[in-house]
């Protein structure tokens, strides 16, 4: 396992490499504001440009440009510096990591705990008004984009612009190191606006699987040894319907740890998404370079990880 | 086996007791009367062996004794008596609480009735708790590894932590009967127990059933498509066909003496050792008939060699056979008339010679031709 984890990592790298390289060349390539005219402001003359676009390294050639990045990722561990703030681009993205692992992780509670119980009930009793009721829910929750939905949820719930102002609305983020209550409360809107829209999706998938559980033999043997069917649902049933899921769900949680930039930006959460979205509108090529291979890395282990969970939830995995 | 030679039918009271059972199912191309009044008894410590095609109701009357069938589309009527207890109109916590305590099953394909995630003690240690909510985890998993020692599972405090997969198909097997007999059940319904084993493991594991029988003085329900099997097991054999018992009788009897053609037919489709030289397997022609709309009179009418006009108006009754104890037939041919056909039929003949020569016209329709479309 340990070697097949470590062949798993070296691949990540070589990937990690090529998703460099295409984001270079996708931000030379296409057309694109020019840095260095974004940074030296309106009017400067072509002397200051000039000046800017040899401090930046813009000058030489891009093969250049490219190796000398490269060089500094993998010696220095250095992603460079912002364009537009001349912030390392490293304390960047540790400053937003915070507030997107914050956000995914009560997305994924959130999506956990609705989609779990929905998706079984609703496979228990198909036909009935709660699998009925779910599937609209659900089919509403896959088909709303998610930044319309937190609108709605801010104009409907927000304490500022809100029709009942329940709730803190956007930019209301505060890290939880500075005041763990406002930091849960001006989270709550985030969490089950992103959590709606994977729990509609996820009961949806969990009702599938679970209707065809439910008819697989092992059912019958469980209800034949006596068991409750509470425990022949929830424990046999569940185990085998929930397994296969955990692939998608490890997979959708290192997609938004990658930063979840339409509900960021709709409510102001200052995380890696936010970043990601500002650097494009700013040209800012290190920025976007280093969001980017966040994203990269954190797709990389969730495939890993959910390789190694699923080995260890289906032994059937294990020596194959 | 000296209990094959003196059937004593009455020797204990019957522990189950199945009458007129019936159920049906709501389906939406029409009602499937799947089983259409069949009754039975067992008594402990004997077998009995239901034979019959796939479709022709055996499972479905074993899962409905347990309780195991019922649901909103599906009408049941009869009486089952497990220790004169009706179990038909049993509340399902009682019937839970009766599930693998005092009737227990055994399923056909034991890697698809097992659970591939849950380890071999884990879920035979469930059905011990189940029953037994006193028993701690580390008591029940002490009772799995004694289960798979008395099922003659070699090695069993290590296996105990294996998953199915990681067993052979007659491991597979003893560790679905181990859970099936954890809480010593006084009814074990083996459904097809050695259908999806080779030859040899199905011998083992049928020594072992009859073992098991024996040391727990269980009555056995036995079903099986395969009369080499039940010749091996049952004490007393029930032919089921389309929904119904066509025959039963003690196993000696039964394959001594068969009464009814369809029983004819199974034995005739079956490789035998002691068959004359030369005779040929023969294939019962059709198939199982339609149970939405099942055939009038006899339901075996339409593959039935030997069948007049008339059978295709009345219904037999499942009547003694005269001067056999213990042997019932549902058939309209006399009791002469069937005797003579099977000596024939014993002796190598087709069913047409044999109906040549006990004088019998050859039927309206040639059988095969009635075969409603399936």
């Amino acid at each position: 396992m340990a070697a097949y984890i470590l062949r798993r990592l070296l691949w990540g790298l070589v990937l990690l490499v090529l998703v460099s390289l295409l984001t270079f060349v996708i931000f030379y390539v296409l057309p694109s504001a020019d840095p260095a005219q974004l940074r030296a402001g309106r009017d400067a003359s072509p002397a200051t440009l000039h000046e800017i676009r040899v401090s930046l390294g813009l000058d030489r050639p891009l093969t250049v440009q490219y190796w000398t990045f490269l060089r500094r990722l993998v010696l220095h561990a250095d992603l460079g510096y912002s364009y537009f703030s001349g912030a390392s681009v490293g304390s960047l993205l540790l400053d937003r990591l915070p507030a997107t692992i914050s956000l995914t992780l009560g997305a994924v509670v959130v999506w956990l705990v609705v989609a779990v119980p929905l998706g079984v009930v609703s496979a228990v009793r198909r036909g009935t008004w709660v699998d009925r009721l779910t599937a609209g829910g659900a089919l509403l929750g896959i088909s709303v984009p998610v930044y319309w939905l937190g609108l709605v949820a801010l104009y409907l719930f927000a304490s500022d612009i809100g029709k009942v102002p329940l709730l803190p609305g956007a930019g209301s983020y505060v890290p939880f190191s500075k005041d763990p209550w406002t930091w849960f409360t001006s989270l709550i809107l985030p969490w089950l606006v992103l959590g709606s829209t994977f729990a509609a999706v996820y009961a949806r998938l969990l009702r599938g699987n679970m209707i065809e559980v439910l008819s697989e033999d092992f059912m019958r043997t469980a209800r034949a040894k006596g068991l409750s069917e509470r425990r022949v649902v929830w424990r046999h049933g569940l185990r085998a319907a929930v397994t296969p899921l955990v692939t998608l769900a490890g997979l959708d949680v290192g997609l938004l740890l990658g930063g979840a930039v339409l509900t960021e930006t709709v409510f102001g959460i200052p995380g890696i998404g936010r970043l990601n979205y500002d650097s494009i509108t700013h040209a800012d090529y290190p920025v976007i370079q280093g969001t980017v291979l966040l994203a990269a890395c954190f797709v990389i282990v969730a495939n890993i990880a959910v390789d190694v969970a699923y080995a260890y939830l289906d032994p059937r995995v294990r020596e194959a | 086996m000296s209990a094959l030679e003196q059937p004593s039918p009455a020797a204990a009271e019957p522990v189950l007791r199945v009458e007129d059972l019936r159920v049906a199912f709501d389906t939406r191309e029409g009602l499937v009367q799947a089983v259409a009044g069949v009754s039975f008894a067992v008594a402990p410590g004997r077998t009995l062996g239901i034979v019959g095609e796939s479709g022709s109701g055996k499972t479905v009357a074993a899962t409905t004794a347990m309780g195991l069938s019922r649901g909103p589309r599906v009408r049941i009527s009869g009486r089952v008596l497990l220790d004169g207890e009706e179990l038909l109109a049993a509340s399902p916590e009682r019937l839970r609480a009766l599930r693998g305590a005092q009737i227990a099953m055994v399923f056909q394909d034991p890697l698809s009735a097992l659970h591939p995630l849950l380890r071999i003690g884990d879920q035979i240690g469930e059905a011990v708790r189940a029953h037994r909510s006193d028993a701690s985890r580390a008591a029940a998993r002490a009772r799995a590894v004694e289960l798979l020692e008395w099922v003659a599972i070699p090695d069993a405090a290590r296996r105990v932590d294996a998953y199915p997969h990681e067993l052979s198909g007659g491991m597979r097997q003893r560790a679905m009967i181990a859970m099936a007999i954890a809480n010593e059940p006084r009814v074990l319904i083996a459904d097809e127990p050695t259908t999806a084993l080779d030859v040899t493991v199905q011998r083992q594991i049928l020594a072992l059933l009859r073992r098991l029988r024996d040391d727990l003085g269980m009555a056995m329900v036995f079903i099986t498509h395969d009369l080499g099997v039940v010749a091996e097991t049952a004490d007393e054999v029930a032919v089921m066909y389309a929904g119904r018992i066509v025959e039963q009788a003690p196993a000696h009897e039964l394959f001594a003496a068969p009464r009814h053609p369809y029983t004819w037919g199974l034995l005739r489709s079956m490789p035998r050792l002691e068959a004359p030289a030369g005779a040929a397997l023969v294939p019962i022609p059709g198939r199982p008939p339609s149970l939405i709309d099942p055939p009038s009179g006899c339901r075996f009418h339409p593959r039935c060699p030997y069948v007049r006009e008339r059978h295709r108006e009345v219904e037999p009754a499942l009547e003694p056979v005269a001067g056999a104890l213990g042997h019932r037939v549902a058939c309209l041919l006399s009791e002469a008339e069937r005797r003579a056909l099977w000596a024939r039929l014993a002796a190598g003949a087709t069913p047409e010679q044999a109906r040549a020569a006990v004088g019998q016209a050859a039927p309206a329709a040639a059988p095969p031709a009635a075969e409603p479309p399936a």
